[in-house]
Order: C-alpha cells, then sequence, then structure tokens
C-alpha cells in the first residue's frame, strides 16, 4: 500500500504568532517552528499500517526552506521517504490554492492508496485541506477520524466531532484526516534520527507539478486579507460568587462555552 | 535579535541538525515522561525500573557505542542526551551513565564476544541491566587498595569481597566486578569479571538513608564464594586501565550533565524572580537579584562552551583524561554554585521539593564526589601541567 501523509510546519503553539505588515501572510520567522502535532497523530497512523501489513510512507509538505526540520522528524519517526513542495510563488496561498499544489504534489507519487492529513493545521485552522484534496482528487474524504482500520480497499474510520459520533466507510483511494484522539505518536528514536538523513526527499517547484505562479500564492488565491487587527487583551474574566450554587454555574457557563 | 535566555551565547547554534533532533528527543522525552514523576521518586527514595523500557526505545542505554543493537551516536550527541536527561534530575542521568558508560562500555571494551553477544542487545533495549562495582567501604579514591579477591580454583573463579555505593546494584540483572587476583602484584593484579547477579553468593543491599540523588538506587554488593566459569574474566586486560577506561567515558557524561542540571537551577530562578513580587515589584527589577541572575548566566554557558569544545575533542578521538577532568572539575564546580545562588533567589520555596532547585542542589553533592572527586581531579590537572603526580 502507497500512503502519503500531508505534514505542516506551524508556528509552536507557545511562541507569539504574528502577521507580517506587509503582505499580512504570517510571519514565520519571528517564532519556533514545529511539525504540527496532529500530523505526528497522522505519521504514526500511517506507521501503525505499515507496521501492521505492507506500506510505504511518504511524507508531503509544501513550505519554506525550515520546513525540512518537519519532514526530518517526520522521516525520522519512521516514515521512508518525503516530497517537499518548495517554491517562493506558493507563499500567501490560501486554502484552496495549497489544496491544488498539494493534490498536484500526491500526483508525483505514483499510484497513492491512501492519504492522510491533521484535521486541522493549529495556525492557518482552516480544517478544510482533507475535503477540498478529496473535491480536487475525486476521492471520498473521511474527516475527523477519531479510529481508523484500513482492509480490503477500503477505509472505515470513527468520525468525532461536537455534533457526535457517526461510522464512515469509502473505498480506497480515500483521503482520511485525524483527530486528536486517534493515537499517541511516538518518539523519534536515535536509530530513526540516525536514518532519516539518508532517506530520500525529493524537492519540487510548482513548474514540476505544471502550475503556473498566477494560480498559487496571494495572486491565485480568493482569499485576501485587507487588515487585521491583534486579539485584545485578555480581560478580567467572569467571577462566580458561590452561594451554595457554585458548581451548577461553573458547569453552565462552560457549557454556554462549548467546552463541557 | 536579543539572546535567548536558555542558550545565552547560542552555544547550540554549533550543533548539527542530526544533534539538534537527539537533543530535541530526549528533551521532550524527558519533560513529558520523567519530569512530572521525578519529586515523588526522589522524596520516597525510588525510581522504578520500567523506565529503562522508555530510554532503551529511544536508543539511549549504550547509545554511543557501534553494533549490538546500540544507536552508535557521536560523542557530542551522548553529552547533549546527558545534559538533557540531568536537567530533569542527576539520578536519572546516572541510571543512563552507569547502564551505558560503566556496565555496557566495560562490556564492550573489554568484554569477550561471548560477553557482547549475550549482554550488550538486551541491555541496549533495557531488558537487562547492569552495574558496576569498583569502589569498597575502605577503597574509594584509591581503588588499587580493594580487597575484594578472585582466585583460581581448577578452571573456575571464586569471587570474596563487598563493593560499595553502586548505583543500580538492586536493580542489575549483570554487574561488571572488579577484584584483585594476585595481590603480590598490587594494582597490576586487578582484573574484571562479568557476574550475572543470580550466580550464589551474590547478594545487593540498598543503602538506605540517602540525603543525595535519592531518585537513584544505591547498592552494597556482598560477593561471598560466587563460583563463575573461567570465561566470566575479561581477557585482555589487567590493572586500573580497565576500570579506569570506562569511568573516562563516565565521567565526560557528566560534565555534560552538570550543565543541565546548572541551567534547570538557573532557569528556575530566573522564572521565579520575575514573578515573585516583594516591596511592590518583581525581586528580578533589584540590582542584587540581577547580579545573581548574570552570574549565574555566566557559568551556566561557560559550562556549555566547556561541554561543547570536549564533546568535539572526543568525536576527534583527540581527548586527554586530564581534559575530561578539566571540564568534571570545573562544571559540576560551576552547576553547584549556581544552585546555590539559584536558591537564594527562591527563599523560602527554595528549600522545597515543590522547586527543582534544592534537589539538583543535593544531587549534586554526589555528582562532586562520585566518578573521581573534586580533588582528584584537581591533582590529575596538577600532573598534566607538571609532570609531578602528587596523589600519594
Ligand atoms: C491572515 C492569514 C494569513 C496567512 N498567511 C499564510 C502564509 O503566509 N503562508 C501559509 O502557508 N499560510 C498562510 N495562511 C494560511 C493558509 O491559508 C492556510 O494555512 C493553508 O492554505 C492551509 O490551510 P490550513 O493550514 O488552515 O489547513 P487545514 O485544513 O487546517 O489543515 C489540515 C491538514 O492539512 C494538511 N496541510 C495543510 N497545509 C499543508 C501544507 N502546506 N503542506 C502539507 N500539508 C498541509 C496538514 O495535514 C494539516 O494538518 C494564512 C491564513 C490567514 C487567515
Ligand atoms: C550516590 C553514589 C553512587 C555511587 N555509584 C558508584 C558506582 O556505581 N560504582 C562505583 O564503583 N562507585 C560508586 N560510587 C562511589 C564513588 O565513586 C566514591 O564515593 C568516590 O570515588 C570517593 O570515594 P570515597 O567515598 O571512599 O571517598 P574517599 O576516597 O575516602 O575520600 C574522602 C575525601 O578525601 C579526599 N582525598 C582522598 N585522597 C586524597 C588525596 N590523595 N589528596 C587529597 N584529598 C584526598 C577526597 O577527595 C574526599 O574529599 C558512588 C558514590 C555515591 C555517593
Amino acid at each position: 500500500m502507497n500512503i502519503v501523509v500531508l505534514i505542516k510546519q506551524v508556528p509552536d503553539t507557545w511562541s507569539e504568532r504574528k502577521l507580517s505588515d506587509g503582505d499580512k501572510t504570517l510571519d514565520r520567522a519571528s517564532s519556533d517552528a514545529v511539525l504540527d502535532e496532529i500530523n505526528e497523530r497522522a505519521v504514526e497512523e500511517a506507521l501503525k499500517i505499515k507496521e501492521a501489513g505492507d506500506a510505504e510512507v511518504t511524507i508531503l509538505t509544501a513550505g519554506p526552506d525550515r520546513a525540512t526540520d518537519a519532514i526530518r522528524k517526520a522521516l525520522s519517526m519512521g516514515a521512508d521517504k518525503a516530497v517537499h513542495v518548495n517554491d517562493e510563488a506558493i507563499h500567501g496561498s490560501d486554502a484552496i490554492a495549497t489544496a491544488k499544489v498539494l493534490a498536484k504534489a500526491i500526483g508525483t507519487v505514483g499510484d497513492v492508496d491512501l492519504v492522510l492529513a491533521g484535521n486541522e493545521a493549529t495556525d492557518g485552522r482552516s480544517g478544510a485541506m482533507a475535503g477540498m484534496l478529496g473535491e480536487l482528487l475525486g476521492w471520498p474524504s473521511l474527516t475527523h477520524a477519531n479510529e481508523l482500520t484500513v482492509e480490503n480497499g477500503t477505509a472505515k474510520a470513527k468520525r468525532e466531532t461536537d455534533e457526535g459520533t457517526s461510522d464512515l466507510e469509502a473505498s480506497l483511494p480515500a483521503v482520511v484526516s485525524v483527530g486528536e484522539k486517534i493515537n499517541e505518536p511516538r518518539y523519534p528514536s536515535f536509530k530513526g534520527i540516525m536514518a532519516a538523513k539518508k532517506k530520500p526527499v525529493t524537492t519540487l517547484g510548482i513548474a514540476d507539478l505544471g502550475l503556473d505562479a498566477s494560480e498559487v500564492g496571494l495572486a491565485g488565491s480568493l482569499v485576501q486579507v485587507d487588515s487585521f487587527a491583534p486579539r485584545p487583551p485578555k480581560s478580567g474574566g467572569q467571577k462566580v460568587e458561590d452561594e451554595g450554587d457554585g458548581g451548577a454555574k461553573i458547569a453552565e457557563y462552560l457549557v454556554g462555552q462549548k467546552l463541557i | 535579535m536579543a539572546p535567548d535566555p536558555s542558550d545565552f551565547l547560542a552555544v547550540d547554534a554549533e550543533l548539527t541538525a542530526e544533534e539538534r533532533d537527539i537533543r530535541d528527543a530526549v528533551r521532550d522525552y524527558a519533560s513529558a515522561e520523567l519530569a512530572p514523576r521525578i519529586s515523588e521518586w526522589y522524596e520516597s527514595n525510588t525510581l522504578p525500573r520500567d523506565i529503562a523500557k522508555g530510554l532503551g526505545s529511544l536508543g539511549l542505554l549504550g547509545m554511543h557505542l557501534e553494533g549490538y543493537g546500540c544507536a552508535g551516536t557521536n560523542a557530542t550527541s551522548y553529552g547533549l542526551a546527558c545534559r538533557e536527561l540531568e536537567a530533569v534530575d542527576s539520578g536519572l542521568r546516572s541510571f543512563v551513565s552507569v547502564q551505558g558508560s560503566l556496565a555496557m562500555f566495560a562490556i564492550h571494551r573489554w568484554g569477550s564476544e561471548a560477553h557482547k553477544q549475550e549482554w550488550l542487545p538486551r541491555m541496549a533495549t533495557g531488558e537487562a541491566l547492569g552495574c558496576f562495582g569498583l569502589t569498597e567501604a575502605d577503597a574509594g579514591s584509591d581503588p588499587g587498595s580493594m580487597r575484594t579477591r578472585a582466585r583460581h580454583d581448577g578452571d573456575d573463579w571464586v569471587l570474596d569481597g563487598a563493593k560499595m555505593w553502586i548505583t543500580n546494584g538492586t536493580l542489575a540483572e549483570v554487574a561488571v566486578v572488579w577484584a584483585q587476583t594476585d595481590p603480590d602484584q598490587g594494582s597490576k593484579g586487578i582484573r574484571g569479571f562479568v557476574v550475572p547477579t543470580d550466580t550464589p553468593g551474590f547478594t545487593a543491599n540498598e543503602v538506605k538513608h540517602k540525603l543525595s540523588l535519592r531518585a537513584s538506587l544505591t547498592a552494597e554488593l556482598v560477593l561471598e564464594g560466587v563460583r563463575l566459569p573461567a570465561d566470566a574474566v575479561f581477557p585482555e586486560v589487567t590493572g586500573l586501565k580497565g576500570p579506569l577506561s570506562c569511568l573516562n567515558e563516565a565521567r565526560y557524561g557528566i560534565l555534560w550533565g552538570a550543565v543541565g542540571a546548572a541551567r534547570a537551577c538557573y532557569e528556575a530562578a530566573l522564572a521565579y524572580a520575575m514573578s515573585r513580587e516583594q516591596f511592590g515589584r518583581p525581586i528580578a527589577g533589584f540590582q542584587l537579584t540581577q547580579r545573581k541572575l548574570a552570574e549565574m548566566v555566566v557559568a551556566v554557558n561557560q559550562a556549555s562552551l566547556t561541554a561543547a569544545r570536549i564533546g568535539r575533542l572526543k568525536d576527534a578521538h583527540e581527548l586527554h583524561p586530564a581534559q575530561v577532568s578539566f571540564g568534571k572539575m570545573a562544571n559540576v564546580h560551576a552547576a553547584l554554585d549556581v544552585a546555590r545562588t539559584a536558591r537564594t533567589v527562591l527563599g523560602g520555596n527554595g528549600i522545597t521539593l515543590e522547586y527543582p532547585v534544592f534537589r539538583h542542589m543535593t544531587n549534586l553533592e554526589t555528582v562532586l564526589t562520585y566518578e573521581g572527586t573534586e580533588e582528584m581531579h584537581t591533582l590529575s590537572i596538577g600532573q598534566a601541567l607538571t609532570g609531578l603526580p602528587a596523589f600519594r
């Protein structure tokens, strides 16, 4: 089986995240960059399938030079090879433009049976990539999977969202996005880390994908950011006076915030 | 760009990508899996054996050795792993030092092929644990005066004696024991033995009431007529060269580890000083506190540079034991100073287990003494400078 895992390098959630004043895209230089944790889970799921049967796992990312760090981490966890789409023209792409790039790049990998992604990146947070890729590739997309089994040409997923749980099934090839609860990703071992640098990484530009600069980047995006404002500083919070019903009031508040 | 308070001189910028990945893997693992439980282990004076499996699957056990299931990293990577482990606790680093640099290294360097095949793969995964018995109650800095005897009986060897202060002694499946085979030859009669700890006559008793290195198990080993086959002895090495070669490996890890302990103390003090208010403002705003913070960050970064340089010398196979003495002496000394200064910044909270500083500070008292006391390393440097040995 041939699996492609989509990974994204994102600003560390602990560091301050900013947009640049110039073209209003993410200011990537100002923060530490890490492999998005949800993508570690996607890689882990691919490796479990590989270990249970037989699969080749290819990592795919569209990102700048330093995304090589994220690729290395995925390879050191145990993936076999990687494709890095790195082209200045992609800078500023919105979700649809990103999906176009990724769909073309998936095409370079050969007969792909399964594409795994995170359900939502911690920076862009559109949570749309799996759905969009399904459309572009003409494949079913199963999103928010907190359980996944792949057998006999079929993917079965348990989809868990705020609305509830449902069982999904689709024949391969398919796109699956994974949720937070799907697994606990492994730590890369030292042997994995040392093997990673010998694994093949193919770097492609948009011309290699048959795309034109006008189809991607700020130019090729439907979303244009006109202005932005920083989030207002945290307000003082809400005090609950306990008159014997403190617990109920807190629960009410949390339900209101959709936290429980 | 403003200097990173955690790495003021950007010492780690000199690392290769692979070395940084190894550092991050250990840091992530230690902070997620070990740090949350360390105070509890320290308080109850335990270290659960099952941590070995996790450390083994990461590749930490015998990581700088080649073959036999070991990862085979370079020396700098091994140092970084020690640094990140000891940033959590010296007991954890001791666990890894004893397994990898003392027990596994001894077997790897001096054991027969059969010893290596039998023990190393299982020790690399953490399935089997090892300990290293050199010190005796009456032979510490002067191990050549040891009294544990190994006698020939037919083809067999029979060991009698006792070893003291042996880390992981109660956990180990295998003990590397150094014993006197021929008192007439003095220290030249010392040889090393691979002793399965289930051999009749072998017992390990836990050393209780330690006030330092409490997240580490220390034992007395008692050997009473421990009968071993002829091939239990390390075939080629005699004299103190055997044990000293192992200690040199472990001391190398310690000089890196001390940087981690120092960094953890300094970082705790910095964070505390920023948030603790007295006289209406953060204590970090007082000049006296800033002097402490500045001196600590200098000490931590100097120690870090020392370790990095010694790492590169070791990777180039140009490291002299006196340079290891330099690193062990300087860095442990610096770490103790930083720990004591950090403790004052934390005031009353500084003496509790709620914060890591006092734990590190008491641990470092052991680190100062084991693997060659500060005085012994001073004398090694003195000998390297003058050519005049002043040990006896
Ligand atoms: C104001 C603003 C400015 C922005 N500026 C930039 C910018 O400068 N640069 C930029 O890259 N984005 C920028 N974005 C975000 C960009 O539109 C999306 O991040 C990007 O198109 C992908 O969408 P997402 O991350 O929300 O994907 P989601 O759908 O939330 O991601 C789900 C999964 O899709 C996969 N995936 C997503 N992106 C990639 C990728 N690039 N490579 C491989 N797999 C991927 C991962 O598996 C991920 O877990 C900006 C967004 C906004 C709102
Ligand atoms: C927690 C812990 C774990 C340990 N783990 C191990 C282990 O796994 N395996 C092992 O073999 N050992 C282990 N040790 C033993 C350790 O290596 C010894 O404690 C150390 O070598 C010092 O020996 P000693 O305690 O007998 O002190 P001594 O040698 O008696 O020294 C006492 C003092 O006298 C000083 N001194 C001695 N000779 C001189 C001299 N010539 N000139 C000036 N000063 C001198 C010393 O520097 C020291 O300050 C451990 C110790 C501890 C505390």
